[in-house]
């Protein structure tokens, strides 16, 4: 498959099924309005499509990555749903975001990339710093908001960073790593180092400037950078529909004269591929590329978020696709995985949550002269700042 | 020692920190080929080539944060915003990007990157491109914000910045570009950040005057001279982190004080100054610390309207007075 440009573009079998609210122009669309038909037919044949789509894949990759791409999308699930234990029982302050559901797209993206590339993300950022390698310990201790942390406890569930492995953050207003990546990818081809950078973003930052601008500079700048837009549908409560003029975000690219690829977010090996597409292009062309990643969170916008807009039914069709679940059925199918090794692999990753939760709780809080320190990297005290 | 325009001191500074270090390039509007829209960058892009000087589209808060992502991975840019009035539109990448990622990633990334630009009271453009934002960032832990106001202290100061570890606001003044000053020769001749300039020594008042402000406070001073008043005039010329030190040491040599300001006056850096002193010399006050701001209005357009927004060198005369009790 290759590349949609602005002369040729493609779009892969699942199609986006966002439709314009009727009568758009003429009125609001309403908080009630879907995003999406519920067909049940249509889902099984979809999901049947899906296996077969992912069946061949697995023909060709590796049984070692494929394994690897599960285990990390089923870690980042359990450590999620710990996290959302914590956050219950008052371990864990703040906003916390959860990525369950949306596995599919960090670990297939990432899997996609060298260790030495850049990633930068949103706030929904757990997942990305999990695949990226950033140590499941000191996620959880930033959770924790202590010292072991890795951002020493000053970021939070926000704000993850791991420079250790090119992890350069979760950023939280909506849209604002897209023009710091665009920067990282302007350093590499101002060195000209072959590493890309990969930037995560979710639709509604689609809607700000930062994104327009952002494009537009890679673009007329060939700068490697992949731009990889996760369109859960949602801008915390407010659906796509009511957001967006144009929701297919891929198509926004090529107003930039860019690359644009609109991908299946339930299915990590069509995310793993596509994204191997925009990385080669980066790599070798310096050039960069839009990715929209159509997925589905599963819980609310945060912790405190009840998600009373979306119908039940609409989440549990959602469910049904469960990338976790549909990746692991293709693994059995094609006899790559089977049941015990399954039970293994979830048994290793609930040991290495747990591991995280006791190395949070046994983190000591950060001193308090840690309040002042890490402000400026050359201080200059003075009477005032000291 | 030769003597430079605020203009070529600038424009020196960047060439020879471009000479020094691969890592640091130049990117803004008109930048490049058009030589800068007030001709700081001059010959740069002729020198440089188009690698390190590079004209970027009209997207401030796009180029401002791509700065900020290529300072994450260890360039070190100059972000030229043609004038700070454009820079508001970046804030949300200088404020929460630039001067916040270092202390939310527990001290993992440094930022090197000079945001640089004319900033204060122009010629006659009314509200929306004449005004002074320097309160607005020296608000901010993280940021460390210059305004030099003679040619050696823009072009040391503007070195030490590009050298600096640090996200730094480099205010320069539009209308002060032409003035001429001796400059020091030599590439590794720098004007330390956060110390303060006394730029005329003085005993019965002091006036804390930066920027635009500092020309006009000395001129001031040389008119109470001929009354038989003797100002120091001590300029700051970093606003974040503020050497109150010299300002303080000044204040309980001569009692009195006077701060003069382009800026509006309310939560300006002024405030700031005369809290500080409060804080740090109440007792050797023999009166009120007298504040000469800019006017608490939108600057307007008309040329007699805009001359009374200005703090002009009657009025800080007839400030020192005041605070002198000469009147």
């Amino acid at each position: 498959m290759s590349i949609s440009t602005m002369s040729e573009l493609k779009v892969t079998p699942m199609k986006p099924r966002t439709q314009a609210a009727e009568g758009a122009g003429a009125g609001v669309a309403t908080q009630t309005e879907v995003t999406d038909t519920v067909n049940p037919a249509d889902l099984r044949e979809e999901h049947v499509q899906r296996l077969q789509d992912q069946h061949g894949r697995i023909e060709e990759i590796d049984r070692e990555t494929l394994l690897h791409l599960l285990y990390q999308m089923i870690l980042i699930r359990r450590f999620e749903e710990k996290a959302a234990e914590a956050y219950t029982l008052g371990k864990i302050g703040g906003f916390c975001h959860l990525y369950i559901g949306q596995e599919a797209v960090a670990v297939g993206a990432l899997g996609a990339l060298r260790p030495d590339d850049y990633v930068l993300t949103s706030y929904r950022d757990h997942g990305q710093a999990l695949a990226k390698g950033t140590s499941p310990d000191e996620v959880m201790a930033e959770l924790y908001g202590k010292a072991g942390g890795c951002s020493a406890g000053k970021g939070g569930s926000m704000h993850l960073f791991d420079g250790d492995v090119n992890f350069l953050g979760g950023h939280a207003i909506v849209g604002g790593q897209i023009p710091l990546a665009t920067g990282v990818a302007f350093a590499s081809r101002y060195r000209g180092t072959d590493q890309v950078a990969l930037c995560f973003f979710g639709e509604a930052a689609v809607n700000q400037g930062a994104f327009h601008e952002s494009l537009n500079m890679a673009q007329l700048w060939k700068l490697p950078c992949i731009y990889i837009c996760e369109n859960n549908q949602y801008g915390m409560g407010t659906s796509l529909a009511r957001a967006m003029s144009l929701q297919d975000v891929s198509q926004k690219a090529p107003a930039y004269n860019m690359a644009g690829e609109f991908v299946d977010g339930m299915n990590v090996l069509a995310v793993y591929e596509a994204t191997k597409r925009a990385v080669e292009r980066a790599r070798k062309e310096s050039l960069p590329t839009l990715l929209e990643v159509r997925t589905y969170r599963f819980m609310g916008h945060s912790m405190s978020d009840p998600g009373n807009y979306r119908t039940r039914a609409e989440i549990e069709k959602y469910q049904e696709r469960d990338p976790i679940k549909v990746f692991s059925d293709s693994l059995r199918e094609k006899g790559v995985l089977d049941d015990q090794a399954l039970a293994e692999m979830e048994k290793r990753v609930r040991e290495e949550v747990e591991r995280s939760l006791k190395f949070a709780e046994s983190s000591p809080e950060p001193a308090p002269e840690e309040l002042f320190t890490h402000i400026y990297a050359n201080p200059i005290k003075t009477t005032r700042e000291s | 020692m030769a003597v430079i325009t605020m203009r070529e001191a600038l424009n020196q500074a960047m060439r020879e920190e471009m000479h020094r270090d691969e890592n640091v390039f130049l990117m803004g509007e008109e930048v490049a080929a058009y030589q800068g829209a007030y001709k700081i960058s001059k010959g740069l892009l002729e020198e440089f080539g188009e690698k390190r000087v590079i004209d970027s589209p009209i997207t401030e808060l796009g180029f401002a944060g791509l700065g900020v992502g290529a300072a994450m991975v260890g360039l070190r840019p100059v972000i030229e915003f043609m004038t700070f009035n454009f820079s508001i539109l970046a804030t949300d990448q200088i404020i929460n990007s630039a001067a916040k990622m270092r202390y939310m990633s527990g001290g993992q990334f440094k930022i090197p990157i000079v945001f640089r630009g004319p900033g204060g009271s122009a010629y006659q453009v009314s509200s929306q491109h004449s005004q002074a934002l320097e309160s607005w960032y020296a608000n901010f832990p993280g940021i460390k914000v210059v305004m030099p106001s003679t040619p050696a202290d823009a072009k040391g100061l503007l070195k030490s910045a590009i050298r600096d570890d640090d996200p730094v606001v480099f205010i320069e003044q539009e209308r002060m570009y032409g003035n001429k000053g001796e400059v020091p020769e030599g590439e590794d001749v720098l004007v330390p950040i956060g110390v303060a300039d006394v730029k005329r020594e003085g005993t019965d008042a002091t006036i804390v005057a930066r920027s635009l402000m500092v020309p006009i406070a000395l001129k001031a001073a040389e008119e109470l001279a001929k009354q038989g008043v003797s100002v120091e005039v001590v300029d700051p010329r970093t606003i974040r982190p503020l050497d109150i030190e010299t300002i303080v040491r000044s204040v309980k040599k001569t009692n009195r004080v006077v701060i003069a300001e382009e800026s509006h006056p309310f939560c300006g850096v002024g405030a700031e100054i005369s809290a500080q002193i409060m804080e740090h010399a109440f007792d050797y006050l023999d009166g009120p610390v007298r504040r000469v701001s800019g006017a608490d209005a939108p600057m307007p357009y008309a040329k007699n309207l805009e001359k009374l927004a200005i703090p002009d060198v009657e009025r800080l005369v007839a400030a020192v007075r005041e605070v002198a009790y000469l009147n």
